[in-house]
């Protein structure tokens, strides 16, 4: 019998295309099949956009020293480089979790050793937690907030290590996957807490050679590697290279192979074009975004309809269309990184402000709130940006011919990163392109940025919403994933449509463009995770 | 002297017949002066019109120098651009040797300690290089047009004084200014009807060459991206970012406003060239 | 004449001091600091009491007079300090960056000398015509390119007609000179090219006044070669003015590259002169600062006594 004529049949196919799709919507699209075998030898070059500030990963935030210090390193848990965002164990060897989800227990490998040949026992994990979530006076640590949940932290003997939370917590786990907690030595920490600052010895697959300011960066394979047959590579060479122009042209030439943050789709153009079958290019959506932000303490914007007004002049659709010929802007999405577990489906999103697809209507309706709301055709403000090109700029530049046809006049202002982010915490701007970077996709991360302005001071908005914050402890503590849900629609509604506080204007995508002959690196939706190189393997 | 009005037609046609590549200079000049007056009326489109209908479009018909990454017209952007580059170079020339010449000319006639501090305030701004300097006060004093404007002023005025300085030094030992203070002439007629004619000549020169450095300055500036904001049309912003990402596919973003900066600091150095050559032959030291 | 020179020295001091002072109160008056610009990370928390504690440790929540005092004292020491971003000594971080700036400044000007002296020579003998007009105007273009396209122009045309690059990353001379020339050579023909600009200018103008004098004409009236003439008058006296000029924008070479090390990535001192800026790294701008004040100070001076040296009439003011 013939397909049609079995519908069971037309069913099951239908199904499981459908779950193809939806597994390539989620995941990123493009590898290349690993089918060969791989291959050791061979010294890495790879090119990175900035100096690392200082070699500690517990206080810094940027890529910029991750790149080439995460090889040095391992942490605790990790993503599977494979299968994000599933967790698995990279110190640790396996966990389990109480059933009231108050403690978490961790048993560590064995045989594994610092690059001073010294073992990594749970006292070293012990004190690193202890320098990440209690750091001592003078020590800077990014992410403490993020585990305000975990009351003390235990090393019950060498292999075992116990975190005590205060409450359950549906984040903890992915929060001790982050790739910026480096498993650093309880001898050294206890000699000086800040030793990691300027200093490297860890346990990760490389051994740290040489560090050039402002020229490279070189790490050895480390022998001693408590993964077998690993790393493959023999070593690794980061070369810095500020300016995009000749970061490209690096590639383009094979003087470096390969760059982890991502290029614009004209950089892959170029690299492709160039190189020919001997690239290969990986794309992935990014857990990035930039949004707008309006300062609710400053009129008219504490008024609810303008908020909405200059969100619904803004014709995403189009902006996914032509940006993301230009930059790294593509995908419209809402609080969720689209194409993750919390996205909003796309029929769902069009009913919030500013995500449908009619943009006369709504630019009718924009002008409409105005006029209610006593805004004047031709009313001026200004609109602060960082002076970085892409993506802020071109989406600044966007944004504002978008508002110039619901007749606003604004003036773009970019500035430097430290009065950037000044006047924001500080509230001296009027409107302003705001961005966020994650390393996952984690609602309990990522919506710190729309709570109350008391609990949160990266809430630039300066908005104080106790409905907000309410709905967001309960997600927090939901374990039910589809009442989890249900609640981050809620929050969602009411930041985005309701109240229009700050609102997305599009997510960013990540491109990677490199030469085919490295292998074993799969793109992720953030240039943090999966960092250490330890898979990546040279072909001939 | 040519400062008499009604010598200037004449005084006009001997200089290009003598000095062919100054006169060339002096008609770009012009140009970009009526191209910058006249863009609201000759330019095609409106250069912030954004039209994603229309991104990267070569050359022709539509737009005759094409389009950039937001589908914005090239050559209009170009016309007022010279009203940036006129605006910002104007003023900050203007201002810079004005001041400049003025500190210069104070500097030489009261001398003395007056003179001795002032040098030492030129030779301590001079001994930052240019676009350091710049970079430093436009930091100093945020974005906007106004702070490029005074960034790129303060690196000029010292070296305008010092030129000045020099000219009016040799004013000064003049017996017409010592009669002049022996009649009671103050100090402010002097220095105005007497000291500032006669060094008019290094003053016009060195305001030419600035003009040249204060196009390349602001386009260096917001190349880095310290100088004008988008999406303000200025020759050097349109160099920053999608025209050198683009340059292979789309070479005219970074063709013609490189093309008009260069033509444009081209044309004032030419002109200021043959000028010096016409009204000093003797200053040569620049 | 050892007055002169010793006054000149001397008067070196307060010029210095002038330049350290002003871009001491500069930087101060910048708004935001190191401390926020190490922040403004990824979006992520920046706790106020971290930001607090890291200004207490830089010396940044000091009264300014003694941040200064203690600033000119290490000074005094040639000791410049630590850089606030790194934390290494800034001598240090200086010095890796020295030999590959000091050698493109050399080369520059090598290439500035070489193309300015035969063209403005050839330039005045044989003014107004249009081998005259040629020279100058090729000269003035290279004033008038901005260097960044010029730069951006000759990696593209390298990418796309030769499929090569120059290297991106720097290798001594002394370890490697043909890798080391093939990185350093193109910048630093972009780079002469523009600063030959005003000496070819010079030279031209200068052997112009020269050929004028009463000497030559009475050199060439018994019958002498005109070539030997030339070499051995004219530009004998000519060269003056030129190594003049040549010399004193050698100073800025050394720290005013920016936009040129920018788009070939080359690690000299000017990126790290904007950097520093950027960052706030007050100790490391401060000293880079003095450094370049310093370097053109002197050549100054250095000149100047040429001068007095060669020109008795200047000697005895």
């Amino acid at each position: 019998m013939r397909v049609a004529e079995r519908p069971r049949l037309k069913i099951f196919i239908a199904a499981t295309v459908l779950g193809w799709l939806t597994l390539g919507a989620s995941s990123p699209v493009g590898i290349a099949a690993e089918k060969d075998k791989p291959r050791s030898g061979g010294e890495l070059v790879f090119a990175v956009a900035e100096a690392p500030p200082s070699f500690d990963g517990h206080r810094e935030t940027t890529f910029a020293m991750l790149h080439p210090v995460a090889p040095h390193y391992s942490t605790l848990l990790r993503f599977d480089p494979q299968g994000y965002p599933k967790i698995v164990g990279d110190v640790a060897r396996s966990w389990t979790v109480s059933k009231d989800g108050l403690t978490y227990t961790f048993k560590l490998r064995k045989g594994v050793q610092f690059h001073d040949g010294s073992p990594l026992t749970a006292k070293d994990v012990k004190a690193t937690y202890d320098k990440i979530i209690f750091p001592p006076e003078g020590v800077a640590s990014a992410r403490k907030a993020s585990y305000a949940v975990v009351e003390k932290v235990e090393a019950t003997d060498d292999e075992t290590v116990i975190f005590r939370l205060r409450r359950p917590s549906a984040s903890l786990l992915a929060n001790l996957a982050s790739p910026w907690n480096f498993i650093y030595s309880a001898e050294k920490l206890g000699q000086d807490p800040r030793w990691y600052e300027k200093n490297v010895m860890g346990s990760g697959p490389f051994l740290f050679i040489e560090y050039v300011p402002g020229a490279r960066w070189v790490g050895k394979k480390n022998p001693n590697y408590y993964v077998k047959g690993r790393p493959y590579l023999d070593g690794y060479t980061a070369i810095f290279i500020k300016d995009t122009a000749p970061r490209v042209a690096a590639i383009r030439s094979g003087q470096a192979l390969i760059e982890f943050r991502g290029f614009n789709p004209a950089a892959r153009d170029d690299i492709t074009r160039t190189l020919g079958d001997k690239a290969n290019v990986q794309e992935s959506p990014w857990t990035c975004n930039l949004t707008v932000i309006l300062n609710g303490d400053k009129k008219p914007f504490d008024d609810a309809r303008v908020r909405r007004a200059l969100s619904l002049g803004i014709d995403r659709w189009e902006a996914s269309k032509a940006l993301s010929q230009i930059s790294l802007m593509k995908y419209v999405g809402g609080l969720f990184r689209p194409g993750s577990q919390f996205a909003t489906p796309e029929a769902e999103l069009m009913k919030l402000a500013g995500f449908g697809k009619n943009i006369e209507a709504a630019r009718k309706e924009a002008r409409r709130l105005l006029k209610e709301a006593g805004v004047p055709d031709g009313f001026s403000f200004t609109l602060k940006n960082r002076n970085v090109k892409e993506p802020y700029e071109v989406t600044g530049v966007f944004v504002i011919d978008q508002w110039r046809q619901i007749g606003l006049n604004v003036t773009h202002m970019p500035q430097e990163g430290g009065p950037y982010f000044n006047d924001f915490r500080q509230g001296n701007y009027e409107a302003g392109i705001d961005f966020a970077c994650d390393f996952m996709d984690e609602p309990d991360l990522q919506l710190l940025k729309f709570v109350s302005l008391e609990r949160s001071p990266i809430n630039y908005t300066r908005s104080r919403d106790s409905v907000l914050d309410d709905l967001y402890d309960k997600q927090s503590r939901t374990t039910n994933p589809k009442e989890r849900l249900k609640l981050l629609r809620q929050f969602e509604k009411r930041v985005l449509d309701e109240q229009a506080y700050q609102f997305h204007v599009l997510w960013w995508q990540r491109i990677i463009p490199h030469h085919a002959k490295v292998k074993g690196w799969k793109i992720t939706p953030n240039h943090y995770v999966n960092q250490d190189l330890r898979d990546v393997w040279l072909a001939e | 002297m040519i400062y008499r009005l009604q010598r200037w037609p004449s005084a006009s046609l001997r200089f290009a017949r003598s000095r062919p590549l100054g006169a060339g200079g002096a008609i770009i000049i012009l140009s970009m002066f009526f191209a910058a007056l006249l863009a609201d009326a000759t330019a095609p489109y409106d250069p912030l019109r954004n039209d994603y209908t229309a991104m990267f479009q070569p050359p022709g018909v539509a737009h005759w120098f094409g389009t950039d990454a937001f589908g914005r017209d090239v050559f209009s952007r170009i016309l007022y651009g010279s009203r940036t580059a006129l605006w910002v170079g104007f003023s900050a020339s203007f201002f810079g040797a004005t001041l400049g010449a003025f500190l210069g000319v104070a500097s030489a006639y009261f001398g003395g300690k007056l003179d001795l501090l002032i040098q030492r305030l030129m030779d301590i701004i001079l001994s930052f290089p240019l676009i350091v300097l710049a970079l430093v006060v436009v930091v100093v004093l945020g974005a906007g047009t106004l702070n490029v404007i005074l960034a790129i002023m303060v690196p000029m005025i010292p070296r305008c004084a010092l030129v000045v300085r020099s000219s009016a030094l040799s004013l000064r030992q003049m017996p017409f200014v010592d009669a002049a203070r022996a009649l009671g002439f103050s100090h402010r007629r002097i220095i105005f009807r007497h000291m500032l004619p006669n060094v008019l000549a290094p003053y016009l020169i060195m305001l030419t060459a600035f003009l040249g450095q204060a196009i390349l300055l602001e386009a260096s500036l917001s190349f880095l991206g310290f100088g004008v904001a988008e999406p303000t049309p200025a020759w050097g912003l349109m160099l920053r970012g999608a025209a050198v990402e683009f340059a292979e596919r789309a070479p005219w973003m970074a063709i013609f406003p490189g093309l008009a900066i260069s033509l444009s600091v081209f044309a004032f150095n030419l002109f200021g060239d043959s000028l010096r050559d016409a009204l000093d032959p003797k200053l040569r030291l620049l | 004449m050892r007055q002169y020179i010793l006054k000149r020295l001397l008067l070196m001091i307060p010029t210095l001091l002038g330049v350290a002072v002003l871009v001491f109160l500069m930087l101060r008056v910048v708004p935001g600091d190191i401390v926020e610009m190490k922040y403004a990370g990824t979006g992520a928390f920046a706790p106020k009491e971290a930001i607090e504690r890291e200004r207490a440790q830089l010396g940044l929540d000091r009264p300014l007079w003694q941040q200064f005092l203690d600033w000119m004292w290490g000074i005094v020491r040639f000791d410049f300090g630590n850089s606030m971003w790194t934390g290494r000594s800034i001598s240090y971080e200086i010095w890796i960056r020295l030999e590959l700036s000091l050698e493109l400044a050399l080369l520059a000007t090598l290439v500035a000398i070489l193309l300015s002296i035969p063209l403005g020579t050839l330039a005045a003998l044989k003014q107004d015509t249009w081998v005259d007009y040629f020279v100058r105007i090729f000269s003035i273009a290279g004033l008038a390119v901005p260097s960044f396209w010029l730069g951006i122009l000759i990696i593209l045309g390298f990418l796309i007609f030769f499929k090569w690059l120059p290297p991106l990353t720097f290798t001594s001379f002394w370890v490697d000179p043909k890798a080391n020339l093939m990185q350093i050579i193109w910048p630093a023909l972009a780079v002469g090219y523009r600063y030959s600009a005003v000496a070819t200018r010079m030279t031209r103008s200068a052997v112009l006044e020269v050929l004028r004098e009463d000497y030559i004409r009475t050199a060439r009236a018994k019958g002498l070669w005109e070539r030997v003439v030339l070499i051995r008058h004219a530009l004998k006296n000519a060269l003056l003015p030129v190594i003049t000029v040549i010399g004193l924008e050698f100073a800025f070479l050394i720290g005013g590259l920016v936009v040129t090390e920018q788009v070939f990535n080359l690690n000299g001192i000017g990126m790290l002169f904007v950097e520093s800026i950027t960052r706030r790294d007050y100790t490391m701008t401060q000293a880079l600062v003095l450094l370049v004040s310093f370097a053109f100070i002197f050549t100054n001076f250095i000149v100047d006594l040429l001068y007095a040296w060669l020109d008795p009439r200047i000697r005895y003011q």
